[in-house]
């Protein structure tokens, strides 16, 4: 009975340890490993999409509460004024989640740009809303509170050929973008008054 | 027969290497020796796993009760594995996101708990750390030897720069990027030193 006693402390105690030396280094790397992702798999799609700014989006940036969730905000300054905001939303594509950042002009709430950054469609096929820069480039300019649609649903939005679950996936993720920028549109403003560049 | 501290340092440089002797961390030895930087990498990652774990087993082989020592490797080679794996991440992301799944399963590696369970159980901390740091090296040079040897002929780079030495003419040799080339290349390197260790 004492040698399993011993045993099941002996093993407890290396979990419980292990458990807290890991979180300990959790804690200390992850605004690195927060700022390497944004580099890596967002950085890209968010500096094409605001191509033109004079500050770095992926510095200027800030959090807010959306439900339980939090989301990120990427503030581009375009002639001096800090008023492009970018942030992500997801939608449903035809292998998973297609995630997309759009940025949105706050002053005239229009979508400024459209980017994919991850998704986990088809290479080749549906991949192609990723790298076509016509079929985002149709959402430049639009409003933002839009209920967008492709073409076979009634919408005005041009699908790739070949890629309609996919375009519709973007399609949908841009929508839910417009629903969470009018749920935190007063917020937003709010925080890039404080932006001063 | 004791050895000293010196020889336990040396033998994994040489007479018990652990892909090419031991015949240990093979997978790693294909997946990971397509380009250097990926080779060099893992290396440097198991080094540090081994010789982190091999200096605390040995630290704890009065405290581990034998008949839970291999769940309690298992709990120190894996901390130290994520250590690492968050390490790379906050610091060396591209090498990451190459390395991918690899980095994970160093734990089921079995230079670590190998080394733990052969040597570290038995001997003090000075020896492990000696075992710890010869193997990793060994095995850090293997790797790097194998993957410049993959790299320079199989895709006519280095550390992903272009290479010239080769001349203009030279095509890339494909085969040896692929999953068989890399057996085959392990099989010459055994046989390199089989050759060379008879003498």
């Amino acid at each position: 009975m004492r040698e399993m006693l011993r045993l099941f402390v002996v093993v407890t105690l290396f979990g419980a340890v292990s458990g807290g030396l890991l979180a300990g280094v959790r804690a200390g790397t992850q605004e690195r490993i927060e700022y390497q992702q944004i580099k890596f798999v967002k950085g890209p799609a968010i500096l094409q999409i605001m191509k033109g700014c004079t500050n770095d989006p992926l510095t200027t940036r800030f959090k807010l509460k959306d439900g339980k969730e939090e989301r990120s905000f990427f503030v581009g300054v375009f002639d001096g004024k800090p008023n492009i905001v970018a942030f992500e939303a997801t939608g449903k594509g035809y292998g998973g989640n297609l995630d997309i950042m759009v940025a949105v002009n706050v002053d005239k709430d229009e979508i400024v740009g459209v980017g994919v950054t991850t998704h986990r469609e088809t290479p080749g096929q549906g991949s192609r809303v990723q790298s076509d820069p016509k079929f985002t480039s149709q959402f430049k300019g639009q409003s933002i509170k839009e209920p967008f649609k492709v073409k076979t649903e009634g919408g005005k939005i041009d699908a790739v050929s070949g890629a309609t679950v996919s375009s519709r996936g973007v399609t949908g993720a841009v929508v839910s973008s417009g629903e969470i920028y009018g749920r935190l549109k007063s917020e937003i403003l709010e925080k890039m008054k404080s932006i001063k560049s | 027969m004791a050895k000293s501290v010196l020889q336990e340092f040396t033998k994994g440089l040489w007479t018990e290497v652990p892909p090419y002797r031991l015949v240990l961390g093979l997978c790693p030895t294909l997946a990971m020796t397509k380009q250097v930087d990926m080779g060099f990498g893992m290396g440097i990652a198991v080094t540090f796993v081994l010789v982190c774990s091999n200096v605390l087993i040995s630290l704890l082989r009065k405290v581990i009760p034998r008949n839970v020592r291999i769940a309690c490797f298992i709990v120190v080679v894996a901390t130290f594995v994520i250590v690492v794996e968050l390490l790379m991440q906050a610091y060396t992301y591209e090498l990451f996101l190459k390395m991918g799944i690899f980095i994970p399963l160093i734990v089921v590696n079995c230079i670590p708990l190998g080394r733990a369970e052969a040597f570290c159980y038995k001997n003090g901390v000075l020896r492990s750390f000696a075992d710890g740091m010869g193997m990793g090296l060994g095995y850090t040079i293997s790797l790097t030897v194998l993957a410049i040897l993959r790299e320079v002929f199989g895709n006519g780079t280095f550390f992903n720069q272009p290479i010239s030495f080769l001349g203009p003419n030279f095509q890339p040799y494909a085969f040896m990027i692929t999953a068989p080339g890399a057996f085959v290349f392990l099989g010459l390197m055994l046989c390199i030193m089989n050759m060379l260790g008879k003498k």
